[in-house]
Parts: C-alpha cells; structure tokens; sequence
C-alpha cells in the first residue's frame, strides 16, 4: 500500500517524508533460542512508529538491534539510504540515534542538568586540555550546549529540578528526564522503549502528549514499544506486531485492528 | 544566616556554571587563596611546613588524581603509591639528566610520565571492574616497587639504592636540596595544588566528567548515548596519574629529598591516598582537600596533646595514635559514609535557613 521511495500523507494531515532506516531480515539467536525470525520493516521521516506484540515476543531486541546493542547474525540495517556496518552502540548513538530505556537507565549521582547534558555529547567535541583550562572552545561549546539542553529543559517542563541530583527524583519525572536526554541529542530517530510503563492514567496523557508534541515541535521521527494498546493506536502513525519473533501484522493501526493474526496473538485461539 | 544565595542572580549561563555560583563561596575562596599565598609564607616556620603544610599540600594532590579515578569514573585503584613512585623517579631522572632544564618543567613532565604509565595500567579496567580491577591495579604497585628495586638504572647505580633530590632552583629561590627555605617549598608546592585543583574542578564540571561519571554511575546506558568506553576509562587513568605523579615527585624532591622505594611508595602510601579520598568524599574535589587535611592533621594533632600537652611517652601516644585514627576512621564512614564533604554539604544546608529552619 505505501511506495517505497515517497512519503504519505497521514489521517491528521501531517506529511511523513522517506525511509530513514529499513530493516532488512533481521534475524538474532541468542544460542539455541530464536529472538527475532527474518523481519523487515522501515521507519520513514516524522512518523510515529510502533513495535507492539505480547511479552517476550522480541520487541525490546528489535530495540536493541537499532541501537547497535545486539548484533543479528542475519539481515542488514540500512539507515539514511546507506548499509550500516556492525558498529558499537557509541557509534551508532554519535550516528543520531538516541533512546530511552524500559527501566531508566539515568545517571542517578549526577544532577537532572548534567544528565540532559550528558545527551550533546555529539556535539561537544572541545580537547581535553580546552577543557582543563576552561577557556576558549571548551566554554563556547559548554554555553552554546547548555542553551540547547535549556529548551529541552523548558519543553518539557522539568526547570524546577534542574539542580536536583536524579537519585532524588520519582519515577515519572525520572522517565521524563530520561527523555530529554534523549532529546538533548536532537536525533534523527528517537527510540522510546516502553515509555509509559508502570505510569498511572495521568502521568501516560502527559507522557502522551510530550510525545506528540516532540514530533510535531521538532519532526523527529520516533520508534516507539509499548504495551498500552490504547495509546499506541492513538500516537502512532504505523504499527508493526510481533509474536515470538515474528512480523504478525505492519501497517496502520485501523489495519492492524482489523488484522486476524494479530487478533489471535493478542486474544489467543482455540485449537482444537 | 552566614550563607545566603538570595538576591544572587545569574543572566548567563556562563555565570551559572562557574566554580562557587554563590557570592558568598566566592569570597571566601578567594580569602583563602590570598592568604595561603600571601599571609601563610611570612608567618610559618620550618615545623609548621614540614610536619603540616608540605605533607597536606603534597597528598592533597594525590587525592585529587585518585578522586577522579574512583569518585568520578568509579574504577578502584590500589596502585596510587607505585605511580607516585613513578612520579618521582622520572623527575629523578630527568633532574640528574638534564640539569640546566628548569624544574616546573622536569615535574610537568614526570606527571606526564606518570599519566602515560597510568593508562598502560589502566588498560585492564576494559575488561574487568570493581575488586579485580582493585587486584589489578596492586600488581601495579608492586611491578613498579619491584622495577625500581631491581632496575639500578633508575637510581643512577648509586650504592645505597635510594635517590636523593639534587639541588634545584625556580627562579633563582632554590626549591630542592638542604638549601631551601621553608617559605619557598610551600609556595611551590602551593603552585601545584591550586593549578591541580582547578585544573581537575574544570575536567569534572565539563564534558570530561561528565562522561566520566556516566561510566560510573551506569557504564552500559553510558555507552549507549554516546560514551567510548575505552576513552574514558583511559583519560581517566591518564589524567589521574598525572596528577598522582607530580605528587610523587613533589614529596620526593621538595618534600624528602631523599627516598627508598618500598619504604616511600609502598602499599602503605595506595591505601593512606584511598582513604583520604572516601574519608573525604568520593567525587569531591574538596572532599580530596578536607580527606588529606584530616589525615595528616590528625596524627600531628594526637602527637601533640598526648606527648606535649600530657606529658606521654612518645611510644605510648605513638601506639595510641594508631587506634584513635583508626577507630575514628571507622566512626566516620558509619556516620557518614558520603564523607567530609557530604558533611560540610549538610552543614551549609542547615547554615541557609538558620536560626529560621521554618
């Protein structure tokens, strides 16, 4: 249904450009056991893009494989129309691919500002003896950085904790510092595994909306886990259902309702 | 009451992450300084620098550089002693070596020496974390004991084994040797603490440690955002040494004159540095300050009430030293365990709002 090369245009009028990243056969075994089975699938320019799929059906692997985590042993990333070679995750992140992780994975003796901070190391490239003196580049760079991590700061309304070590900090504010980190590094794709996770009916339409506003502010293009299937039909532009390592079901979320194999996945079938 | 931030604004964000944002810190940073370099030197006296000031100034830069390695990049190391070891034969040798060089110059270099070995060691710290690391890094510090035993090249064949510190000055004020003023060997040694301390406060607020504490706190999450694993456990080790290895070579040539390896930079100096930096606080550089403050004051301190003040023999108060540093070591750590500057965090926290908690 959707051409390759050309973007499409989605129900709320917003135009998604070309494929960023494409998944091409992926498939990863961790010894004996099979996580992901021969899956493709693309992420284009803009769109909100879901992984969806029972527990253990490989999802947060998928994640992982994208973020140069995990390895597959077979099948090809492309990203930005070029093959990506096996790299390590820091240089995949440098790539402008940053993501957030299902149980926060935050800096906990460091402050809130230093930890969105910690996300403009791409661009933060001042020499060690620049920084040792504190003067010229290193402190241009430090200033021009900050204002950056400022408005991520201001957009998603944490300047009242700012200052505050992480380790202080509850759960949902955690996961929001958390994504302006990820924010901070102004990726290309930015990757959300299970944002909203263990949030209550409030925290997930904040959540929510920080997410919608992310792509609709900044254009970035968002691959995103989660079990909410409420939610994820909500945001998301496209869907892709796993199960047990497989693609059960890809497209947008009205197909993907209607999908029998995914019905079946998600309610179970009789066999008889 | 003594410690108000209210009514100090920052516009720029320049002036928000500088050192002391505080005004009131910043004064009292600069009293500090202004006294240490322009009060201390007139009124000491050749105890008060030997027994008091040299030995803190010289271990409180020894602290710093192992503070950045275990308080800030969070790897654990027990070889402080054979890098300060390292520290102090290369300045050894460039000073025998090259005499006409000034001596600023011989202990840059030796820190640079020092930092280079460092990263040699450091270089299992990819592979392997916590206590193995901890037993990765003693093989370091007595390979270099060993080295400097057994390799007679190092102390320039001289019969007894040890080296001495040959007659140096700076700027025409001799700094080594049995010629040198008290004043002088503080103000030295003086020199190199501040530019250590700021150099190391600028490392830790910016990119550097940054990264650095990334690694500690979460390596992987660390290495997922962006961080190169390699290069940051390596800087750390390298600009840890560095400093580690110019306080080695300042308490070999300013401080002793003369050393004996096992004796100066055996295992006994790894541990005295370690427990400087936890009693001080973990990655503090003032904790650095206060942790070598209270171990060498300490002792002195005992000394001179028990034996002066009451009249003790010295073997007795020698022997009694030993438990009350000790015991209050332990005190310390089960009252605080974020150390003296945790402390000192807690006391301003109170002084903000006192006498009106409310």
């Amino acid at each position: 249904m959707l051409d390759a090369s050309e973007g499409y245009t989605t129900e709320d009028g917003r135009k998604i450009g070309g494929v960023v990243m494409e998944m091409k056969n992926i498939t990863l075994r961790f010894g004996g056991v099979v996580a992901i089975k021969d899956i493709s699938f693309d992420i284009r320019q803009g769109e909100i893009r879901a992984i969806i799929g029972p527990n253990g059906a490989g999802k947060s692997s998928m994640l992982n494989v994208i973020s140069g985590f995990y390895h597959p042993q077979e099948g090809e990333v492309w990203y930005q129309g070029a093959r990506r070679p096996q790299m390590k995750p820091y240089e995949v992140a440098r790539q402008g691919i940053a993501r957030t992780f299902q149980n926060i994975a935050l800096f906990e003796g460091m402050t809130v500002l230093d930890n969105v901070m910690t996300g403009r190391i791409r661009q933060m490239k001042a020499g060690l003896l620049s920084q040792a003196i504190w003067k010229g580049k290193a402190e241009r760079e430090e200033t021009l950085n900050r204002e950056v991590v400022e408005k991520v700061i201001d957009f998603l309304e944490i300047q009242h904790i700012r200052k505050t070590p992480v380790g202080r900090l509850p759960y949902g504010l955690k996961k929001r510092v958390e994504l302006a980190r990820a924010l901070a590094a102004e990726p290309s794709i930015l990757l959300l595994d299970e944002p909203m996770a263990g949030m209550n009916v409030e925290e997930k339409e904040d959540m929510s909306r920080f997410i919608l506003d992310v792509n609709d502010e900044f254009g970035t293009t968002i691959a995103l886990i989660e079990h909410d299937m409420g939610v994820v039909m909500d945001l998301s532009d496209r869907v892709v259902v796993m199960d047990y390592g497989k693609k059960i079901g890809d497209g947008t979320p009205d197909e993907v309702r209607r999908n029998q194999d995914v019905i079946d996945a998600y309610l179970g079938v009789a066999h008889d | 009451m003594f410690y108000r931030e209210a009514g100090d604004f920052k516009t720029s964000y320049t002036d928000d992450s500088q050192t002391f944002p505080i005004k009131f810190d910043r004064y009292r940073y600069y009293v500090v300084l202004v006294s240490a370099f322009a009060v201390v030197p007139f009124v000491v006296n050749d105890y008060w620098v030997n027994a008091v000031f040299l030995p803190f100034l010289i271990y409180a830069i020894a602290a710093i550089g192992l503070n950045i390695l275990v308080g800030y990049c969070g790897q654990v190391s027990l070889g402080t002693g054979g890098f300060m070891a390292v520290g102090a034969y290369s300045v050894y040798k460039l000073m025998t070596s090259f005499p006409d060089v000034s001596i600023l110059i011989h202990i840059i270099l030796a820190g640079v020496i020092t930092a280079a070995v460092g990263v040699l060691f450091g270089l299992p710290s990819l592979r392997i974390k916590g206590f193995y690391l901890a037993v990765a890094t003693l093989a370091a510090q007595f390979f270099l004991v060993w080295l400097f035993n057994r390799v007679p090249w190092f102390y320039n064949y001289s019969a007894s084994g040890q080296i001495s510190a040959p007659e140096r000055s700076f700027l025409g004020v001799p700094v080594t040797g049995a010629e040198t003023a008290p004043w002088a060997a503080y103000l030295f040694c003086l020199v190199f603490v501040v530019a250590s301390a700021i150099i190391a406060r600028n490392l830790t607020r910016g990119m550097a440690g940054r990264k650095w504490m990334a690694i500690r706190d979460m390596d992987i999450a660390a290495e997922i955002i962006g961080v190169n694993p390699l290069k940051a456990k390596l800087t750390a080790f390298a600009v840890s040494s560095f400093f580690v290895g110019i306080s080695g070579a300042l308490f070999f040539a300013v401080y002793l004159g003369a050393v004996e390896v096992g004796e100066a930079f055996g295992i006994n100096k790894s541990f005295l540095v370690l427990f400087m930096v936890i009693i001080g606080g973990l990655g503090s550089i003032f904790g650095s300050f206060a942790g070598a403050a209270f171990l060498v004051l300490l002792p002195v301190l005992l000394k001179n009430t028990l034996v002066g003040g009451l009249g003790w023999p010295t073997d007795l108060a020698a022997h009694l030293e030993f438990i009350i540093v000790g015991a209050l070591i332990i005190i310390f750590l089960i009252a605080e365990p974020h150390g003296l500057a945790q402390l000192w965090r807690v006391a301003k926290e109170k002084l903000r709002l006192w006498p009106f908690p409310h």
